[in-house]
């Protein structure tokens, strides 16, 4: 039996010291959707997505993948997803290429050299990518952890605020892949504080008020 | 497996090339440390060979733990260690490359310079090969060890004096075991055998279950 292809969460809760962000959060996502996450700063949207990537532990409730507590996948559901968070998860001591280089290879991907100087010439970093990140402005060094979903395929993407630190430019160039990716039936949950234009896919919002 | 293995440890062997300081520091503590000892007890030979194996071993131990901190602090802070835990890849094969490391920019390098400290405390040539010999045994366990306490101390204030006060006991067999090897190694003869051999029985127990303790306290360490 083929299992239906889908992430839920069910009744989750999570504190953080003795305050409760949210409670009872149940919801589920399909191939070729979009999940965005809304609400004020501090009102645990950083929290539950690492609830769903199982960086965290609920404190109550579970979430599961295909049918399944994610606790029971281990490896094959992290090689489902992709994750990129408020910290760009790139070493300011290594170039752009041997960065992604590397998370290519911790995520299993076999790409050739060509690969990763096209994903990064698409990033907009054409003449920075054998320079040391350390050297790059915030924008770029977004860019250059971003280059990663441009030669990523895995199905699940969690990302926190991938537009911080991005010119007009580059926000247009990151929708048209979030928007492809949602398109060829993959699915999306980010958090944002801009609009979100897709030309395909469904888009739901989830609201959390603390 | 072997492939993931290879590129961590590529990765963080470029990364020490670049941050060259964070290797020397460990290298040059031990020297000095060491060169300390004949300065202040004097140039008396018997005494200085009687305390050689104990004063290398200690330096050693302290070195060892200098650059301890260091071994995924940096990743925790830049969010690389998120992507190692969330990587499909097995993470005690990261883990032990990451170890592996460390082991040969901080463990190997002292190694190698024991024949410069054998000099100052008139060691002979075979005394120096058996301080050689019963370090490169030793120093990977403390590397294994050590990392369970730099995972378990991740994120914390002040964790540098807390992965001391954690490992340092820990420490205890190598150090009895490997300064044991060099000291029996100045008198008799008849033990040497048998300290290298549980020396070599520690790295064989701690490279098969320090990585897995590590991992778990890494996981618990980011939450």
């Amino acid at each position: 039996m083929i299992r239906p292809m889908s992430l839920q969460a069910h009744e989750l809760s999570c504190r953080r010291g003795d305050r409760l962000l949210f409670e009872n959060l149940s919801f589920q996502i399909n191939p070729g959707e979009l999940l965005l996450v809304e609400g004020h700063n501090g009102c645990g949207k950083t929290t539950l997505l690492k609830t769903l990537v199982s960086l965290r532990q609920p404190d109550s409730g579970y979430v599961s993948w295909q049918q399944q507590a994610i606790g029971q996948w281990g490896d094959e559901y992290r090689a489902q997803l992709l994750w990129l968070g408020h910290l760009n998860g790139i070493k300011l001591d290594l170039s752009a290429i041997e960065n992604l280089t590397i998370a290519c290879a911790l995520q299993g991907l076999q790409v050739s050299g060509q690969d990763v100087m096209q994903a990064l010439d698409r990033m907009g970093l054409y003449g920075y990518e054998e320079l040391p990140v350390r050297f790059l402005s915030q924008g770029q060094k977004r860019r250059t952890a971003l280059a990663f979903l441009v030669l990523n395929q895995t199905p699940l993407w969690v990302l926190d605020e991938p537009f911080t630190a991005l010119d007009v430019k580059a926000v247009d160039f990151l929708q048209g892949v979030i928007g492809q990716h949602v398109e060829q039936g993959g699915m999306v949950i980010l958090t944002t504080h801009q609009q979100v234009d897709l030309t395909s896919g469904s888009i739901n919002r989830l609201r959390l008020a603390a | 497996m072997l492939r993931i293995f290879r590129t961590v440890l590529w990765r963080d062997l470029l990364l020490a090339m670049r941050h060259k300081t964070e290797v020397l520091t460990t290298l040059f503590f031990f020297i000095i440390v060491i060169s300390l000892f004949p300065l202040g007890i004097g140039m008396d030979k018997a005494l200085l060979q009687k305390i050689a194996p104990g004063v290398v071993w200690i330096a050693a131990l302290l070195a060892s733990m200098l650059a301890l901190e260091r071994l995924f602090a940096s990743d925790y802070e830049d969010g690389t260690l998120e992507q190692m835990l969330l990587s499909p890849q097995p993470l005690f094969v990261i883990v032990l490359a990451k170890v592996f490391a460390h082991w040969l920019l901080t463990g190997l390098p002292l190694v190698l310079i024991a024949p410069l400290v054998g000099l100052q405390y008139h060691l002979s040539g075979e005394t120096i090969l058996m301080t050689m010999l019963s370090l490169l045994l030793g120093t990977p366990v403390l590397s294994l060890l050590g990392a369970i306490g730099a995972a378990l101390t991740l994120g914390l204030r002040g964790g540098g004096v807390l992965i001391s006060l954690l490992i340092l006991p820990l420490y205890i067999p190598v150090l009895i075991y490997g300064a044991g090897a060099v000291a029996d190694s100045l008198l008799s003869h008849n033990n040497v055998q048998s300290y290298l051999l549980l020396l070599t029985g520690f790295l064989i127990l701690t490279l098969v279950l320090t990585p897995w303790a590590t991992a778990a306290a890494l996981r618990i360490a980011v939450e």
